[in-house]
């Protein structure tokens, strides 16, 4: 029999960490700090409408791009929080979470050889679709002393011809760094100088601590060249609904649509429905999750500080990522042998990228109480640890 | 949000303060959140620590009843003379002063049925301006001061996720 696969997809390393993932999946017993969605159900509100439109038999399929209703209140919505103004009908496409986005951006705007900026530690799916698309990703390393922010510098020193599209993942899932206007200012002029495009990953965007989001889009010659993604998993918990949407010049949307159309013909209409009282009605909501979150945050940054475990300060997602390297191993060691000990399961800093070596994610999107159990365990574990030095 | 709103969104759900975690959690220091809450306690903002208790699971026996009650108000005096007679009682645990079909909203507690509409009928009624009362019993509390007495599934998160 001939090889059914594609060299392609063979090539494309399964996530290092997936044996590791597996291992914590079997253990039913352990408490998890590994998750990377909130740990709030869906607001009510959202929920109850979801049931209403399945009720009054909005079962079938929606425009391709979307609920025309809903695309107005997402443009409605991002004018509102990062001013920046989108048309509704040529400006925004509704897609099957913010990953769908991802993919479909990349797919419609690379050719082969073409070469993607990649800062990392971040989410795992930028380099894989890269590949898919026939790009080329090259990774930008981000550094603990600058907060995990991608600098000027670190950027300019990796723009070759090839460069085509920068990914921007901030507020960043691993590391909760977040860019601010001052931050993300000398970037924005190096990809209009460079005339790079950005695909600005902000699902995070409703859950910063401190200041608000800030998105490269709204800077000067930005909106051209930017697509944003964004969507309703996080800052409304709806994970499981799938809905995400993108946002950006009609030339690369209308591409876009195309690959979404054949591959997925619509996002699912119930959540789009639910989804539209999202956008209308849980500002109320939202900020309250914020707020159990930011706490949260503040309890693990002195919880840390109090342990003597080295970790910036994180302003943004629902992730905090302390420093292990002074226990002279490697991060999925560290997080193996924790699972094991104390069956306590965060995420090894590899899991994002090879530059998140000797970091840990832990999530915070779980209780107070939850955490503080987590906690106590891992005190135990690096007391154990330094004692055997 | 002030400080002071921000103290009283936690306390409201959690009345056992660790002034120490709250601190924490609030971004600020201990001695700001105990002058705070001492402040709010000699302004009546805080009126009391309260425990929500869910009396079906206790073996004690307990109805609550609503009560509506219409009155005629007093020269000079209006609704207040009449709203102290009625939560004066012990087992008054609410008195609301209510625009609509009625005036006043009671809410009673008591040991058994019995023991309400003896209030009613001989505490309640017998009052001079009051002209009727309607008695509704509770017969189930799903949800109490914003808490589901139900208790909920667990979530079914995966343990993993990147």
């Amino acid at each position: 029999m001939r090889n059914p696969l594609s060299k392609k997809i063979v090539e494309i390393q399964p996530s290092g960490i997936r044996k590791f993932f597996d291992v914590v999946n079997e253990m039913k017993d352990a408490i998890s700090l590994g998750v990377g969605e909130p740990d709030f159900d869906t607001p009510w509100r959202i929920r109850e409408e979801g049931i209403y439109s399945l009720e009054r038999g909005r079962t079938f399929y929606t425009s391709n791009a979307g609920l025309l209703e809903l695309k107005e209140e997402i443009a409605k919505y991002l004018e509102r929080k990062i001013g920046v103004s989108y048309h509704p009908k040529e400006n925004i496409i509704v897609t099957v979470g913010g990953s769908e986005g991802i993919d479909i951006a990349l797919r419609a705007m690379l050719d082969p050889g073409d070469e993607v900026l990649i800062p990392q530690p971040s989410y795992v799916s930028y380099l894989p679709c890269t590949v898919l698309a026939d790009g080329i990703p090259v990774v930008i390393p981000l550094k603990e002393e600058n907060k995990f922010k991608l600098t000027k510098e670190e950027l300019e020193e990796k723009i070759t011809d090839k460069t085509k599209i920068l990914v921007l993942p901030f507020p960043n899932n691993p590391t909760g760094s977040i860019m601010t206007k001052e931050d993300l200012a000398p970037i924005a002029e190096l990809v209009v100088k460079h005339d790079l495009f950005v695909i600005s990953d902000e699902i995070y965007s409703e859950l910063t601590y401190g200041t608000d989001h800030v998105s490269i889009a709204s800077f000067p010659g930005m909106k051209e060249r930017t697509i944003v993604i964004n969507g309703f998993s996080k800052g409304f918990a709806m994970t499981g609904w799938r809905l995400g949407y993108a946002c950006g010049p009609s030339v690369i949307i209308e591409q876009m649509l195309k690959i979404h159309q054949f591959a997925i013909m619509c996002a699912p209409t119930n959540s789009q429905y639910a989804a539209i009282e999202g956008l209308r009605n849980c500002e109320n909501e939202v900020q309250e999750m914020r707020r159990a979150y930011n706490q949260r945050r503040r309890f693990l940054i002195k919880e840390f500080e109090r342990m003597g475990l080295q970790c910036f300060e994180p302003e943004g997602a629902f992730y905090i990522f302390p420093c292990i390297k002074e226990f002279g191993m490697t991060s999925e060691e560290f997080a193996t042998r924790f699972l094991e000990q104390y069956k306590v399961a965060v995420v090894p800093g590899t899991a994002f990228g090879d530059c998140g070596e000797g970091f840990l994610r832990i999530s915070y999107a779980y209780s107070l109480e939850d955490l503080k159990t987590a906690l106590g365990r891992l005190e135990q574990f690096i007391d154990g640890l330094r004692k055997e030095k | 949000m002030n400080m002071r709103t921000e103290i009283l969104r936690y306390m409201e759900k959690n009345s056992r303060v660790n002034l120490e975690e709250l601190a924490v959690l609030l971004g600020t220091d201990e001695v700001t959140i105990a002058n705070e809450i001492a402040q709010m306690e000699k302004e009546k903002i805080i009126c009391g620590y309260h425990t929500l208790i869910d009396w079906d699971k206790t073996g004690e026996e307990s109805v609550t009843a609503l009560i509506e009650v219409r009155v005629t108000p007093q020269r000079d005096q209006g609704f207040d003379r009449i709203a102290e007679r009625i939560y004066n009682f012990p087992e008054v645990n609410s008195v609301y002063l209510i625009s609509g079909a009625y005036d006043f909203l009671i809410i009673l507690e008591g040991k058994t049925l019995k023991e309400i509409s003896r209030f009613v009928s001989e505490k309640l009624a017998p009052i001079d301006s009051v002209m009727t009362t309607a008695t509704h019993f509770i017969l189930k509390k799903y949800k109490d001061h914003g808490t589901i007495l139900t208790p909920k599934a667990k979530a079914e998160r995966v343990l993993v996720m990147p």
